[in-house]
């Protein structure tokens, strides 16, 4: 939509938001992923995040590995790198050490963070190291086409769980906070301003810190587990989500299907 | 300063996300592609945009022509 003209300043169009034009490309957008997909909402919840900071976008790199999710780096307008699969927290690594200074955004996806990457998280949360990580939760593999990930609730559907997933799965910010992050988080993309001020505060905080934002898939997790469009999956979790403070005090076991 | 919704439908994708969450019931999709309800009124209170995956819907102080 915004066109580049001679002298390398960026022309506005009028169909793009002052966020949007501020700190992604529209000239890539709109982007690939499917019609109700949450990773948008969660892509301007973080450029929402850095707007109330006031970071500069020279200070801010944004790194992301091979997923959906990691689509996210080619559209934020600032020093962004896209790496190889699991990858991207050590690549992460590798420019803070280098320049600690910089703000470092890890985007990254459940499959890439938890499964592929998963030593890495774990290792990067233990050395404490000041990225910010944002997993896109969205409970599958969504762009190899639907293989149930790490974090596919147990008995739910994928292509490559024709009969249900056998496994439990991992609570990712559970998993990074007991491997030593000194920040860890949960949000859904339901709850927007909540997740805005969690990512906020994740990327303020000094050390190591993960949100980890539940998503929804409605084209492959949505249409496996007969979830509905994405506007129901959105409402579940306006109804099944609790705050911290509620999953605290009330035990799980006593009301199913609720999720902190 | 005035606002205005303003709707980018080359970008819409016709989710139903931002109608669906529309505390005034304002927004319909029709073929796909976002549009406002005749009848009712928008009370410019930004949740579409929040909520748009697609960045094709928002709020913004109204620019004079």
């Amino acid at each position: 939509m915004a066109a580049v003209d001679m002298t390398g300043v960026r022309k506005k169009d009028a169909n793009v938001s002052d966020l949007v034009f501020k700190y992604m490309r529209p000239e890539h957008l709109p982007h690939i992923w499917c019609p109700g997909c949450g990773n948008g909402i969660i892509m301007r919840d973080v450029a929402q995040a850095i707007e109330n900071l006031k970071i500069d976008r020279n200070n801010l790199v944004v790194v992301s590995g091979i997923g959906c999710s990691s689509r996210a780096a080619g559209y934020f307008d600032c020093s962004t790198i896209h790496t190889t699969h699991g990858r991207a927290i050590a690549f992460a690594t590798g420019i803070k050490v280098a320049r600690p200074e910089l703000e470092v955004i890890v985007i990254t996806g459940d499959g890439d963070a938890s499964a592929i990457g998963g030593n890495h998280l774990i290792h990067a949360a233990r050395r404490n190291i000041g990225l910010t990580v944002i997993v896109m939760n969205n409970s599958i593999y969504g762009m190899t086409g639907g293989q149930y990930s790490p974090t596919t609730p147990t008995g739910d559907y994928g292509t490559t769980a024709p009969y249900g997933n056998i496994d439990r799965p991992f609570d990712v910010a559970l998993l990074a906070a007991g491997a030593g992050a000194t920040y860890a988080a949960h949000a859904t993309v339901y709850h927007v301003p909540q997740a805005i001020k969690l990512i906020q505060d994740g990327i303020a905080h000094k050390g190591f810190s993960i949100i980890e934002v539940a998503d929804v898939c409605p084209t492959y997790y949505g249409r496996k587990n007969k979830k509905g469009s994405a506007v129901d999956m959105m409402r579940n979790q306006k109804e099944n989500f609790v705050t911290a403070a509620q999953a605290h005090r009330t035990c799980r076991s006593r009301k199913p299907g609720k999720r902190p | 300063m005035a606002k205005e919704l303003i709707i980018n439908t080359a970008w819409c994708k016709g989710c139903g996300i931002c109608a669906a969450f529309c505390p005034k019931g304002h927004l319909e999709v029709k073929n796909e592609k976002v549009r406002e309800k005749e009848g009712t009124d928008c009370i410019l209170c930004g949740t579409c945009e929040l909520r748009c995956p697609d960045y094709a819907i928002y709020v913004q102080e109204k620019k004079e022509a």
